[in-house]
């Protein structure tokens, strides 16, 4: 694992903090849109060795706070109800429906089965004729293809049995929705250096020309989000805003133009739900007219009434960036990873539980 | 394995008749053996002085075989270890079978083997036992339970009341290697690896480290489930002190940080076997980790941290960068991350 000691490497780390120090001469706001860097910036304690100037705010990017209520309803109906084999994601499972999470009703007998990946699911209606298995899609452009290839693969295998309930998110309307809320003072970003890896840069360009907002595509160790966050203030500092790749070890401009392919086989542009956010228009993906016979939504009619959010959870404002986890009144009191009122506060990338396992006590304890 | 007239195990060798009989006489009790189980009675009879320790563990581990070992060694050293981490000498153990009808004798022979070869190892006696058969579907194969008594070792002073600012946390060895190990095999989660389970009893380390440095070590824990970090996190809570950790100092070998990285899994939350943690006065620190570094379960063994005023009842962990941050305990199950 040589390639990523290098790129947690403390001099290097030093020499990148050292340069933010003395290029940074007032405050700036920076967005890291993806979950999985805002998990590392508080696994690795980056938050408390930059320069006080620079506030990090954690965007939309966690698959599991913004799949909406309705569809982890819809998931515990198929699991409950019509009696079918659900597999998940891991984190997913943890998550509070309406009445219960996927874990409760997995306690209460539902067959419901964690997996790494969606071929796994497959394997599983291979062996399980008989039953229907549906595999619970969640997730952004990064886990599409994987979740698009099961499809093709069932559909070779001549499976009648499988479907996925999909919930794909895109990440490039949800950085518009974030610019285009009043609330949120956003003044750069950190792109998601794994969705890019799939989708290129080329959607981004448009944003950067229209907004005039600097970004720059990041990785997730702490040498690439420190050289990120670096590129973003040099340019905030000369006040540019071009489009930047830091992560270019990984992301091609161009993206996996064969997993792009694969996606485009089963997925279509949808408008979609934001749990916490809203509807943003045309920020998803639904299953194809195509791959219909794989789509769990039309092969199981249901209708699930919508029920609103706990009003305590402040999961919207979160997201967006407008507010940090512990200005909510329940963080850290009735809202914990074990007992959650919203999504943020249950997947380690969720901005909530981030905050939650580095703790306002922490901060105290730091100073 | 002894020529038999049945090949699975059936309801029937729970019965307490004929077959349970069969079952035991066909080798069970040639296999383990001793003076004290020879004698086939309702419970053992036998003779301890002094303060002893008493501890039990059930085993119910999915799956039974796993690279580097089985539920029946698992079974002996979790409870042997137990016993160790209370500074006592592991002396009589009982052996309670849950079957599951259905379990070949292969297997169940086959554990059988290793619980011989672990008890041997660790120089504990299974004095007493039990089987039940429970029907198909409602038990996992095989479940184990064993409970064992102890001799306190005469140096041993072992209680978190004893700890100090000051004193250092030792682990013993590479940590999370057997959570990993067993996830390797794990439906849906199937990955190639050469990861085997480190499973072993430390009883007989855990004593030449009494023999030499007697009271000043002031605690042995094993972070079997939830870790090393929940291990950690309960040592600072019955204590009321900090822990301050640092992160290059936590040995793991690099395969399985590889697989915690792939899997989104932090290696301070993973299950160890073969580990133990110590908490030892400052002075004889250094000494104590060149004593643990002889043994074969020691080698990998490393100070990480140490007991501060600090920060009192948390954990904080230097990340490898030189950022810190509050190690919890682990909630609920440690789940894999989307992506």
């Amino acid at each position: 694992m040589k390639y990523l000691s290098e790129f947690r490497n403390p001099e290097i780390v030093e020499q990148y903090i050292a340069e933010l120090h003395k290029i940074t001469t007032k405050p700036w706001t920076i967005m890291e849109v993806c979950g999985g860097q805002t998990h590392s910036l508080v696994k690795n304690g980056i938050l408390n060795i930059l320069p006080k100037q620079i506030t990090m705010v954690h965007g939309p990017g966690c698959p599991v706070c913004v799949t909406p209520l309705t569809l982890i309803d819809k998931a515990l109906y198929l699991a409950e109800e019509k009696n079918v084999i659900l597999c998940s994601y891991g984190d997913m499972i943890r998550v509070p429906g309406s009445k219960r999470s996927l874990l409760e009703a997995k306690a209460n007998g539902a067959d419901i089965r964690i997996m790494y990946s969606p071929l796994e699911a497959v394997k599983i209606a291979q062996e399980n004729p008989t039953r229907e298995v549906v595999f619970f899609a969640v997730g952004f452009e990064t886990t599409a293809p994987a979740n698009a290839l099961s499809v093709i693969h069932a559909q070779r295998l001549g499976l009648k049995n499988y479907s996925i309930l999909a919930s794909h998110v895109l990440v490039p309307p949800a950085m518009e929705a974030v610019i285009n809320d009043k609330e949120a003072k956003i003044e750069a970003f950190l792109a998601a250096g794994h969705v890019c890896t799939i989708m290129g840069m080329s959607e981004y360009e448009p944003i950067v020309e229209k907004y005039k907002i600097p970004m720059v595509v990041t990785g997730f160790e702490p040498v690439d989000l420190l050289q990120g966050i670096l590129m973003t203030v040099r340019q905030l500092e000369n006040g540019e805003a071009k489009l930047e790749n830091q992560y270019s070890r990984v992301v091609k401009p161009e993206g996996n133009p064969e997993a792009q392919k694969v996606i485009a086989k089963v997925f279509r542009t949808d408008d979609r739900e934001w749990r916490g956010i809203g509807t943003i228009p045309q920020s998803g993906w639904e299953v194809n007219e195509e791959m219909a016979a794989f789509d769990a939504n039309k092969k199981f009619s249901v209708n699930i009434q919508k029920v609103p959010e706990c009003a305590d959870c402040i999961a919207g404002q979160v997201l967006k960036g407008i507010k940090k986890p512990f200005e909510c009144s329940q963080f850290g009191k009735a809202c914990t990873p074990l007992n959650p009122l919203g999504a943020p506060m249950v997947s380690s990338e969720g901005a909530c539980a981030a905050y939650y396992h580095y703790s306002e006590a922490m901060e105290e304890a730091l100073v | 394995m002894p020529k038999l007239d049945f090949d699975v195990i059936t309801l029937g060798h729970g019965s307490g008749g004929v077959l349970t009989n069969k079952l035991l006489e066909s080798g069970v009790f040639d296999l383990l053996k001793n003076p004290i189980l020879d004698e086939h009675h309702d419970g053992a009879i036998f003779e301890l002085d002094g303060k002893l320790a008493f501890s039990t563990d059930s085993y119910v581990i999915s799956p039974v075989f796993f690279p580097g070992g089985n539920i029946g060694e698992l079974a002996i050293n979790g409870t042997v270890n137990d016993l160790a981490m209370c500074g006592a000498i592991p002396k009589y153990l009982s052996l309670s079978f849950i079957l599951e009808e259905g379990l070949t004798m292969t297997e169940f022979w086959e554990i059988l083997l290793s619980i011989k070869a672990a008890a041997e190892k660790s120089g504990i006696f299974i004095v007493t036992g039990d089987t039940k058969v429970v029907e198909r579907g409602k038990g996992d194969k095989i479940f184990i339970n064993t409970s064992g008594v102890g001799q306190l070792h005469p140096k041993a002073a072992i209680s978190a009341k004893r700890v100090q600012v000051g004193d250092k946390v030792i682990v013993s060895g590479n940590i999370a290697t057997h959570g990993i190990a067993i996830m390797s095999v794990r439906e849906g989660l199937d990955f190639e690896t050469s990861i085997e389970s480190d499973t072993i009893n430390l009883n007989h380390t855990v004593e030449a480290l009494l023999d030499t440095f007697g009271n000043d070590i002031h605690l042995f824990r094993d972070p079997t489930r939830g870790g090393v970090a929940t291990v950690l996190n309960e040592i600072a809570r019955d204590t009321k002190l900090g822990i301050n950790i640092q992160q290059k100092d936590i040995p793991v070998i690099e395969e399985v940080y590889g697989a915690c990285e792939l899997l989104g899994l932090d290696p301070l939350y993973v299950a160890n076997e073969g580990v133990f943690m110590a908490i030892v006065s400052a002075e004889i620190a250094d000494d104590c980790l060149k004593k643990l570094q002889t043994f074969e379960n020691g080698q990998n063994a490393a100070i990480i941290g140490e007991v501060v005023s600090e920060h009192p009842r948390q954990v904080v962990l230097q990340s490898r960068i030189g950022g810190k941050r509050v190690i919890n305990m682990l909630v609920g199950e440690q789940l894999p991350r989307i992506c």
